[in-house]
């Protein structure tokens, strides 16, 4: 049993690429389809929580579902199932990126690249604020679901990290207890 | 004698280091894989200055482009990078505890903890910080690809971010394609050296 776990995670490793919501139709049917182990109202939970909690969704998964059928070494080995295929590929393309980085032709291929990666990351960080101030994704906002304390805390914490370059954590932990007072209060 | 273990001591620092830091912006990253990889770029090249820019953003590149979640994926180039295949591990350790720990915990309660207000509402304000970390080092990063004074990178910026933003191109094209750009780029190199020569 432990073993059929430990493949099907594997395989949720090896063929989700480009990240979370990737692997979400994988774990479905690997897991919930395939193997039976979650009935899909818990799947649905279990992104809602994967949502509300850090951490990649395949191992919010792997770590769910371990833990109900074994325990602890449910999780260890159901997490161990997703994180070794990416161990493998990444540690081998880490060294041929160090071996071969500093050729004059690589860098100019990875300067072209370099750009759009600053596009992907400003397109992440996009969708978190629309759904820090509408509490929607970009296909569905309603301009009147504007949160003013959501736009007061991001304008403040953006201010405090370009004048005081306050740490990072210190920020994100901050504006969650402020604002939660802030609810609190009004 | 002294000199050995001041090195060893170094050696040891720089793991726990990885370990340390790796844990707590995995314990605090919502919201998927470009966060973690913003907060690494803030911690590891501005705050710790353990690698370059660039690399943070190659680093970026191979992590979205090969399978497995983001963030496990640049902990492991990360950590090859400071202390080989024991950073790696170490780098990956850290990474996935939190929500090893995390979901461990919240998995005997999940019901009452999806619907417990005060926590709904934290989550809820949080974006708004963590948004305001990604922003912080975009304005650095786009600042940066402007200072190249390169058309070409420029413009594959603003081209990258309307065709996944809004046009809803996957990433894995939008790399390929940049990747592609960059080989003709180079190619163009070699066919003006050869003129010139």
């Amino acid at each position: 049993m432990i073993l059929t776990l430990f493949i099907s995670f594997l395989k949720v490793g090896l063929f989700s690429v480009g990240g979370g919501y990737a692997a979400i139709p994988l774990i479905q049917n690997q897991i919930v389809e395939l193997l039976g182990l979650m009935t899909m109202a818990e799947f649905t939970d279990l992104i809602t929580i994967a949502e509300m909690t850090p951490g990649p969704i395949s191992i919010n998964s792997s770590t769910f579902v371990g833990m109900r059928l074994n325990g602890i070494p449910g999780v260890l080995i159901c997490t161990l199932g997703v994180v070794l295929p990416a161990f493998i590929i990444c540690l081998t393309l880490a060294f041929f990126y160090y071996k071969y980085r500093n050729f004059s032709g690589v860098q100019t291929v990875l300067s072209a690249l370099r750009p759009a990666v600053v596009a992907l990351i400003a397109g992440a960080g996009l969708n978190i604020l629309l759904l820090g101030l509408f509490n929607a994704d970009k296909t569905s906002i309603n301009f009147g679901d504007f949160r003013i304390i959501e736009f007061g805390l991001f304008a403040g914490a953006l201010f405090l990290l370009r004048k005081y370059k306050l740490n990072a954590i210190t920020v994100i932990f901050g504006t969650g207890v402020i604002g939660t007072i802030l609810y609190a209060i009004f | 004698m002294n000199q050995v273990n001041k090195q060893e001591n170094a050696q040891k620092h720089i793991l726990w280091t990885l370990f340390k830091e790796t844990f707590l912006l995995s314990a605090f990253t919502f919201g998927g894989g470009f966060v973690i990889v913003s907060l690494m770029k803030k911690k590891f090249v501005e705050d710790l200055k353990w690698i370059e820019e660039e690399e943070m953003l190659d680093i970026t590149a191979i992590a979205q482009s090969s399978p497995g979640p983001i963030p496990i994926n640049a902990s492991v180039i990360l950590g090859y990078r400071m202390k080989g295949i024991l950073g790696a591990l170490v780098a990956v350790l850290g990474t996935s505890l939190p929500p090893m720990i995390i979901i461990s915990l919240i998995s005997f309660f999940y019901k009452q903890f999806r619907e417990n207000k005060i926590i709904a509402t934290a989550l809820q304000v949080m974006r708004a910080g963590v948004a305001a970390v990604i922003f912080d080092v975009v304005i650095n990063l786009a600042k940066n690809v402007c200072k190249t004074r390169r058309f070409l990178y420029i413009a594959l910026m603003v081209v990258a971010f309307v065709a996944t933003y809004i046009f809803n191109i996957s990433a894995m094209v939008v790399i390929l394609s940049c990747i592609g750009i960059g080989l003709m780029d180079v190619m163009m190199h070699i066919r003006k050296k050869g003129e010139t020569a």
